[in-house]
């Protein structure tokens, strides 16, 4: 893919970032070099290559099903930018 | 001055009842007083609490007890990326205003456990995104050495601490070398166990499958005991490792005669500086010297390493850091409704490298994208690691140089991502292949004196190997025990 | 043109834990908001999840309830989407590799049997609760975490009645299994519904619109029969329909367009790195088939076949199971399982709740909530089962008058007696004997002239008159047939 293709703003949008156009300028830029640079990831022979994952190979790391006290609710929201009610307070959703 | 110990000596003097806790405690406070103007390897730290925690352990002593805690009485600091129960919590970043840690990070509790005075919180690149501290959101931490550089990065805070012994030992993070690429460039030793090997759980994640906690001390015993006091089974953490942890510290000695040290000849590249090149010559006939045999081995997808990295390490950021959203913690910066509020809060929140990374991450996740960029980088990963576990059949261990360059000068990079990200070559490839490393001083350049570091590359879980050659290579040499000038 | 409606549905079950998927809070509804959270579940800097295994055992079991193959290789995905219900702003699931597909639900409907096939049966975790006020909306993450299960049909359904009958018998289903309590009230089912209409007998689907977060079946019900009503219409107008999400507004009992989230169809699920794939092994998958249930529908057709009951009485025993599994204890020993049935449905049904009731009116009073009474369950009985056997067999033969069996049902419930024992108690035995029963007509006829004279006179109606006297003299033992027949040879001699 042509790497300059890069569409910040619907990039952005989707990682919910709000750039100024400067940055969403600068970052085109950037990112066009460093995709670039990436480009020769192409080079490389996978045919047939299983995908790592993960660092270190493990299967079935599960917990058993046992409850342990939960935080209290003041504990909850102290870090909270707005609370009501014992709730984390946001702009209103609409639909 | 007791800021200047070992963990080793402190923790016998402590011992002995020679000295106090408290008077340790007091020594790093006095020292951080005196010199981190200049550095500014700290955040923050509370001095009441951390002297109120060496009382603690000296009424344990004078009550005859803790001979069972092999870390009683050790002050450490911490980088401020890894969340220890009552502390501020930033990661480096303005995003997490005022937050305040309800819980603590399973090292800590370890730490906490053998009796270690957890304080204080180490500057770092925001969100561990960084190779020179200079993403930080509260300011550059300076070099030691040479306070006009970069002490490198992502934990600059905690290597540079170390250097300049305002703690006895400090904790950082390493995703693609952000433990070993400072300790290179502060003259500490600095260590990347294999992944799984200490619990994740209380780390704030960059990438998760590369990121590892790991120690900053001023030996490479002192790295052996932290550690070991860290390492283990975590049921908090499903990548923890089910190994038995060895007694890392009482392996240390009887030499290296006989194990062979790989020499990975896509290591030998343009680019990197001639007195560091030297430097590691140097240290490789020292160990050809003690006993080591060399090997040149062959780490042929070396070249696709950086590339790989970025695209695994910033895919998986772009979904960590999703979490900082001005909803159940964050500075939040209002907006009519939810959408317009995240944007605002995390475009004022978060720093430029940080949403460089989380924008290449996003993108290279999104339709009709992934394929090409996550999954192909994927199945070059598993390449990179074929590579080194094909060479541990014929070594014990790889050396290379920790970095290409010394320490350079703050601002020098700042403008080119790319060129900053190259600088980690050397240090990249044991996070994607999961294996552990260390980098410890072996030697400095002439003008100005800038510590060079030598990277041991082990097996995974090989730590016993590489720090009982990194503890001979220390032993034979002096590197180690050269102080930076402080005014 | 005559169109024909495609239904699929995607539906989300609560399983039913102790503790939550990921940690150890509370897995249980109704808790004062944000009390049942932790670090792990509010998505605090620095936490990890580690797999519920038991979540992960309902997950196989509903697969071999659902008919489905249990995947040997499982993982575990991250899909990206901003909302503030969602503590990581990531939904933990199960993308490309899910622990359970390809199976199939079946149950009655028109009279016949159904099947409906089951795509797929993933893993993943529940969100918070959004809370909507005037001025703006509040979050509460007790149900953030907790282990969901989404079941996806494929487009089997050709109707919003047929897609009632689907989700009941999957929740039957659900219930029996012990999987989820499925409780629609605590919000422990919803469902998306997709649906799409066609001109009868064109292959290729119209385009499929979907109905998000229904969380009643009637509401399901309801909202596809509008839905199809509405795009055949549009149709017929010559309209386009295009994909499209869209709401259910129960009250006006219409569907209206969603403002669809930008995100909608990005979002870039990746394996998740902090979650190991799941194997499972052959000993574990055995313990898991253990625990596998007879299924409502099988359990109904047994009931029919093996005990002769009318479908009506089976299914009873279906969806009461405790009391169809006592039914079945008493009916393995006795000779005539329908009458076993019409004495457990139609008497001890009513007396134990009645009996319940009682009790739990009184330590209501003593101001016990419902989930502290201790209440009876059917093992608790005053008799034994083999008393109803007994009871059954009285009266069959004749032993007794179907009116004293009342009593002595009523008598053994209260007393545990056996039925022989009261009958001798309370001498309710039938008189059968001639002799004892000429007698009586005899002064029955002379104590009412009249009515024997009506008889006499034609009028059918006055023996049953004097038969009632009859069996009122015998105070209710005398067999009424053999005392009809006596009344009649002698009056009309
Ligand atoms: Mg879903
Ligand atoms: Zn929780």
């Amino acid at each position: 893919m042509a790497a300059a293709e890069i569409d910040v703003k619907y990039v952005a949008h989707l990682a919910r970032i709000a750039l100024s156009p400067e940055e969403e300028q600068k970052l085109g830029s950037q990112l066009g070099n460093i995709l670039g640079y990436i480009e020769k990831l192409n080079q490389a022979d996978v045919s047939g290559v299983e995908p790592t994952a993960h660092a270190f190979p493990l299967v079935n790391v599960t917990r058993p099903d046992e409850t342990r006290p939960s935080m209290s609710n003041e504990d909850a929201l102290r870090n909270a930018p707005a609370q009501a009610n014992g709730l984390f307070i946001v702009p209103k959703i609409v639909e | 001055m007791l800021n200047q110990l070992t963990i080793s000596e402190l923790t016998a003097k402590l011992a002995k009842r020679e000295v106090t806790a408290r008077e340790a405690m007091q020594a790093c406070l006095d020292q951080i007083q005196r010199v981190d103007k200049q550095i500014h390897a700290f955040l923050s730290y509370d001095a009441a609490d951390a002297l109120a925690q060496a009382d603690a352990v000296d009424k344990v002593r004078v009550n005859g007890g803790g001979a069972d805690l092999p870390l009683l009485g050790v002050p450490i600091a911490v980088k401020d990326v890894l969340a220890v129960k009552g502390q501020p919590l930033n990661c480096g970043s303005k995003i997490l205003g005022k937050f305040v840690s309800p819980y603590d990070a399973t090292a800590i509790q370890k730490l906490k456990a053998a009796g270690a005075i957890i304080f204080g919180r180490l500057n770092m690149d925001e969100f561990a995104m960084g190779s020179s501290t200079e993403n930080s959101a509260f300011g550059v931490t300076h070099n030691p050495w040479d306070t006009a550089r970069i002490p490198g990065g992502s934990s600059g805070g905690s290597a540079a601490a170390v250097a300049a012994d305002e703690c006895i030992a400090t904790l950082g993070t390493d995703t693609g070398g952000s433990i070993r690429q400072p300790a290179a460039l502060c003259g500490v030793v600095g260590m990347k166990p294999s992944y799984g090997r200490i619990s994740r759980y209380g780390l704030v994640a960059f990438a998760s499958s590369l990121d590892q906690i790991g120690p900053f001390t001023k030996t490479v015993r002192d790295a052996a005991v932290l550690l070991e006091a860290m390492s283990g089974i975590d049921h908090c953490d499903s990548t923890s490792v089910p190994q038995p942890v060895p007694n890392y510290a009482g392996k240390l000695e009887g030499g290296i005669k006989g194990l062979k040290l790989g020499l990975p000849k896509e290591y030998m590249i343009g680019g990197v500086d001639p007195e560091v090149k030297q430097a590691v010559d140097a240290a490789v006939k020292q160990l050809e010297k003690l006993g080591a045999e060399i090997i040149e081995v062959s780490l042929p997808h070396t070249d696709y390493a950086v590339a790989t990295y970025y695209i695994i390490a910033t895919a998986e950021a772009s979904a960590n850091l999703a979490r900082f959203d001005g909803v159940r913690y964050c500075a939040r910066v209002e907006g009519h409704d939810p959408i317009e509020m995240y944007g605002k809060t995390r475009g004022a929140g978060f720093g430029a490298e940080v949403k460089r990374r989380i924008i290449l991450g996003t993108y290279v996740l999104s339709s009709g994208y992934y394929d090409a960029y996550y999954l192909r980088a994927q199945k070059v990963r598993t390449l990179i690691r074929n590579d080194f576990l094909k060479a541990f059949e014929k070594v014990d261990a790889i050396v290379t140089p920790t970095t290409p360059t010394a320490a350079f000068k703050i601002g020098e990079k700042s403008d080119d991502p790319l060129q900053m990200y190259l600088s980690d070559i050397f240090t990249i490839s044991c996070n994607l292949a999961g294996i552990c490393g260390l980098s410890l001083p072996c030697g400095f350049t002439k003008s100005p004196k800038l510590p060079i570091g030598l990277q041991l590359l082990g097996k995974p879980f090989g730590e016993e190997t590489i720090l009982k050659i990194a503890h001979t290579y220390e032993q034979s040499t002096s590197w180690h025990a050269e102080k930076p000038a402080l005014g | 043109m005559e169109y024909e409606a495609v239904i699929g549905l995607e539906t989300h079950v609560q399983l039913k834990t102790k503790s939550k998927m990921w940690c150890g809070c509370a897995n249980v509804f109704g808790a004062p908001p944000n009390t049942n959270v932790c670090p792990v579940c509010l998505g605090f800097p620095g936490v990890l999840p580690v797999a519920n295994e038991e979540a992960m055992r309902l997950t196989a079991l509903t697969g071999l309830l659902l008919n489905c193959t249990i995947s040997r290789y499982a993982k575990f995905d991250r899909k990206n989407y901003f909302y503030p219900d969602a503590s990581k702003n990531y939904q933990v699931t199960q993308y490309d590799k899910p622990s359970t597909a390809n199976g199939y639900v079946e149950f009655e409907f028109n009279g016949g049997s159904s099947r409906v096939r089951i795509t797929r049966a993933h893993l993943e975790e529940d969100v918070g609760k959004n809370i909507h006020f005037e001025r703006n909306s509040g979050v509460d993450f007790n149900r953030a975490g907790v282990p969901l299960l989404e079941i996806v049909s494929e487009p089997d359904i050709t109707s919003a009645e047929m897609a009632y009958e689907y989700l009941n018998a999957l929740k039957d289903i659900l219930i029996y299994g012990g999987v989820s309590d499925a409780d629609m009230e605590k919000g422990m089912v919803r469902c998306d519904v997709n649906v799409s209409v066609r001109p009868k007998g064109q292959a290729e689907l119209g385009a499929k619109i979907e109905i998000k977060n229904m969380n009643s079946f009637s509401g399901v019900r309801r909202a596809a029969e509008y839905e199809i009503a509405r795009q055949i219409d549009v149709l017929k107008k010559g309209g386009q329909l295009i994909q499209s999400t869209r709401r259910w507004d129960d009250d006006a009992g219409i569907t209206d367009e969603m403002r669809t989230k930008e995100h909608a169809h990005d979002y870039r699920y990746f394996p998740e790195p902090d979650l190991m794939p799941f194997e499972p092994t052959e000993k574990w998958l055995e313990l898991v088939s253990a625990r596998v249930v007879e299924l409502p529908l099988a359990r109904k057709r047994r009931f029919m076949r093996d005990y002769q009951l009318p479908a009506s009485d089976a299914q009873t025993f279906v969806w009461d199971a405790a009391l169809g599994n006592y039914f079945e204890g008493v009916a393995k020993q006795s000779k005539n399982p329908k009458a076993v049935a019409n004495w457990v449905i139609n008497n001890l049904r009513a007396k134990f709740a009645e009996a319940n009731e009682k009790l739990a009116a009184d330590q209501a009073a003593l101001g016990l909530a419902r989930e502290d009474m201790i209440l009876l369950t059917l093992a608790e009985l005053k008799f034994k089962p083999e008393a109803l056997v007994e009871l059954t067999a009285l009266v069959e033969a004749k032993t007794i008058s179907s009116s004293a069996a009342q009593q002595v049902f009523a008598e053994m419930f209260e007393t545990g007696k056996s039925p022989g024992a009261i009958v001798q108690e309370k001498g309710l035995a039938q008189v059968s004997d001639t002799g004892a029963i000429e007698k009586l007509c005899d002064e029955v006829i002379t104590a009412n002239p009249g009515p024997a004279a009506d008889f006499k006179a034609g009028k059918g109606a006055a023996l049953n008159f004097l038969k009632g006297q009859v069996m009122k003299l015998s105070k209710g033992k005398a067999n009424p047939a053999v005392a009809g027949e006596i009344l009649e040879r002698k009056l009309k001699s």
